[in-house]
This record gives structure tokens, C-alpha cells and sequence, in this order.
């Protein structure tokens, strides 16, 4: 009897060039990465047939919640605490540093300029929480939301305003903001679609 | 776990001659691989390749230089108007309202045989045209300038419709998004969001009690 001899061969594999792989993707990844910014509330934008991209820097945005609650965001740190004190001294409020170092690193903001201190001073897991049920009055004798976008407009003259608004927000909520927009002879903005494929039959 | 295998001991002994050692260096790449994966594995969940879709729009100024009169004007001529009301209705009616009958009031829908063949219906001429174009740009014998030059044109060129959208309170942003999507599908570049008046509530009542309200107004 003989034995079959097995040769025994190594299962070493050469990770080299799998390594050489995904440091290539890694770096593909984080030079074209945009993070995702946090909302405060879940928006889900109506599809539209509508091909022009949205450009990526001076952007003010816009949020519009189901509820019609308004937040905003801006992608510069530093116009949001120019645009903060102006916001403040109409409303005759001074930020403190800390405050408006607080204010800088938020993703988003929304809240009734008067509960401005109380929001800053909490704590980043308790303003999420908050957040959702407060943003920006618009209503005609409380519009803190037109002073907002006059301050921001006036911190930076290139912003760009986008709006994103869920698809049942009501039309009123949608009509205010556009009136105040209006009033601001904000007459250009863009709406933020998603990608809907659709074309006109022909004939 | 890099190990670094060195030939050390192995072998013979040579004869005097070269004694320097034969490092034959493998590193162990797996853990370093591990890691990359890791990595990629949240740059890809955090970020957002697909850049948002936008829709760009100009509202009219809100001056009160146009008067009801130059409005008047663009209905009497060539105009649509659009009334957006919840649900997935729309009713339209062409030119100047007409108080009187109540079926001079349409109702449509967002579905492709609805709203869109009544404005592809109306705007024949310019959808051709653009139609010809992408043709024309498809087999290159125009180029991407020239062609949204020309489409520009066409799009606020004479005989073509000025659609004036209205919305309701009840519509929803969707329906506000569906109907300007509508407009970019039929090519039309003359369109207004415009607020809506009492004037039309009365129409899609009296359209919804069959014209029972005009007759009663008359009597």
C-alpha cells in the first residue's frame, strides 16, 4: 500500500496587489466624497424630469418639512455666524463666542430667534431631539424666516438659494416662503428635485 | 502580524565567501487590507455621489407695476391657466375665465394622457421644431450651444402658450413639481407660479355643483 502523497503547497497569498486595490479606492472615495449633511427632518424630494445638478458651494438651502416646518442650512461655517449676529442684532440679541462657536459646527438650524440661546446652550443629542418640532416662523407678523435670508443675502451676495421641500408639504407653506422670497426680490432659485425618468411621447 | 521570514539557518553553510544574509522580506499585507476595506467601506456609505436634481425657476417680481390690466392682456391672448388642487385633479381653462359657464372649466389629470396631451395638443408647432433639433443634434450636425440656443428660441418664440399656474392651498408641493415638470416635457418657456383668486374658487365650485352657482347668481 502505497500512500498518495498530498503535496503540500502553501496557502499564502500575496495580498500586495489587493492591498494596491483598495488604497486606490480609498483615495477615489475620499477625494470625491461629500458628506452627507444631517436633517432634521426626513425630506423626500419629488421626482422631476429636470437635469441640471445643483452647483456645490454658495448654496443657501432651503429645508421644508412634511409638516412645513423651515429650516436652513448654508455650506460656508463662517457666513452662518456672520449671518447669526446680524440675525441677532435685529432681534437686539448679542451672541457670546461660545455661542457662536456652537453655532458654526450645526448642520442645520430652525429655531424661533428668541429660543436662539436656550438651543445653543444644550446639548448636541438634545437639540436633535428638539429641533424637528421647532423651526422658523413664517407666518406675515412673525416672518423671522425673510430677516434670515436678508442677513444671509447680505453676509454673502453669491448665495444661491435652493429649496427642498418634501412632496406632501402643503402648497400654503410653499406659498409663504415663496412670498417671502418674493419680498426679498429673491426672484431666481432653485427647486431640489430627484431624478424621474419620463419623456414627452413623442407624436 | 507583519512577519518579516528571513532565510536565516536555512541551508548550507557556504563556504567561506559571502556571508551576508538573504532576507527574503514578505510582509503580511491581509491586516492592512482589512483595514483599507473598512475604510472604503464608510467613505462609500457616507457620501452622496448623486448630486442632487434641481429645477431652476424666475418668479416675477412682486412690483405692482403689472396691473391687472397686462394681465388681463396675456390671458386674453394665448394663455392657459392652471388650477392645482389636492388629490391628483387639475383643472384648466384657456384665456379669459368664463363665469358663466361652468364648462369652460376642464378637469384633468398629471397622467401622461391627461394634462400633457392638451398642452403637447396646443403647442404642436414648437414641440415639432424641438423634436427636428434633437434629431439634428443626435446625428451631430449641430452642437450643444447651437442647439439650446435654438431651443431657447423657439421655446419663447410667437403663437406659443403662457401657462399660468395656479395652486390651491390643498395641492401639495408635489403637485406644484409635477406641474412645472409638465411644462418642461411639452417645452413651454413661457409659464407663471401665480396666486390664486377668488375668481377661480368660484369656477371649480360652480364646476363641482354643476353651475348651480352662476344660476344662482343670475337669478
Amino acid at each position: 500500500m502505497s500512500k498518495v502523497k498530498v503535496a503540500r503547497k502553501s496557502t499564502r497569498i500575496d495580498m500586495t496587489a489587493m492591498s494596491d486595490v483598495t488604497v486606490l479606492l480609498l483615495t477615489f472615495f475620499m477625494l470625491t466624497s461629500t458628506f452627507v449633511r444631517k436633517e432634521p427632518v426626513q425630506v423626500t424630494t419629488p421626482g422631476s424630469v429636470s437635469e441640471i445638478k445643483i452647483p456645490e458651494t454658495n448654496i443657501l438651502s432651503i429645508l421644508i418639512g412634511p409638516k412645513g416646518k423651515v429650516f436652513m442650512s448654508m455650506d460656508k461655517q463662517g457666513d452662518m455666524v456672520e449671518t447669526l449676529t446680524k440675525v441677532g442684532k435685529d432681534y437686539g440679541l448679542t451672541f457670546t463666542s461660545e455661542e457662536l462657536k456652537k453655532f458654526k459646527v450645526l448642520s442645520a438650524f430652525g429655531v424661533p430667534i428668541k429660543n436662539m440661546k436656550a438651543y445653543l446652550a444644550m446639548k448636541a443629542e438634545e437639540q436633535d431631539k428638539v429641533l424637528a418640532s421647532l423651526g422658523i416662523p413664517t407666518d406675515s407678523v412673525d416672518n423671522q424666516f425673510k430677516d434670515w435670508v436678508k442677513n444671509a443675502r447680505a453676509t454673502n451676495p453669491d448665495f444661491r438659494i435652493a429649496i427642498k421641500a418634501d412632496q406632501n408639504t402643503p402648497y400654503k407653506v410653499i406659498k409663504n416662503v415663496m412670498a417671502s422670497l418674493q419680498d426679498l426680490r429673491e426672484n431666481r432659485y432653485n427647486l431640489i428635485t430627484s431624478l424621474k425618468n419620463e419623456t414627452a411621447n413623442k407624436k | 502580524m507583519a512577519e518579516i521570514q528571513s532565510n536565516e539557518g536555512d541551508g548550507k553553510k557556504k563556504k567561506g565567501g559571502s556571508k551576508q544574509k538573504k532576507l527574503s522580506v514578505h510582509i503580511d499585507f491581509t491586516p492592512m487590507v482589512d483595514m483599507n476595506m473598512l475604510l472604503i467601506t464608510f467613505f462609500m456609505l457616507c457620501t452622496s455621489l448623486s448630486k442632487p436634481q434641481t429645477m431652476e425657476i424666475n418668479m416675477p417680481s412682486n412690483d405692482k407695476k403689472i396691473t391687472e390690466q397686462d394681465r388681463d392682456k396675456v390671458k386674453a391672448s394665448e394663455a392657459i391657466t392652471l388650477v392645482l388642487t389636492g388629490g391628483d385633479s387639475i383643472f384648466y381653462y384657456s384665456g379669459l375665465p368664463n363665469y358663466k359657464d361652468f364648462n369652460s372649466l376642464k378637469i384633468s389629470s398629471y397622467k401622461s394622457d391627461g394634462i400633457r396631451a392638451f398642452l403637447l395638443k396646443r403647442n404642436t408647432q414648437a414641440v415639432y421644431k424641438i423634436n427636428d433639433l434633437k434629431e439634428k443634434k443626435m446625428q451631430l450636425k449641430i452642437t450643444q450651444e447651437q442647439f439650446t440656443k435654438q431651443v431657447s428660441e423657439i421655446k419663447n418664440g410667437k403663437g406659443t402658450p403662457v401657462v399660468i399656474i395656479k395652486a390651491s392651498d390643498r395641492a401639495t408641493y408635489k403637485n406644484l413639481i409635477d406641474a412645472l415638470d409638465e411644462m418642461q416635457i411639452c417645452n413651454i418657456g413661457k409659464y407663471v407660479i401665480d396666486k390664486i383668486t377668488p375668481g377661480e374658487t368660484f369656477l371649480i365650485k360652480n364646476f363641482r355643483t354643476k353651475g348651480e352657482l352662476s344660476r344662482n347668481a343670475v337669478k
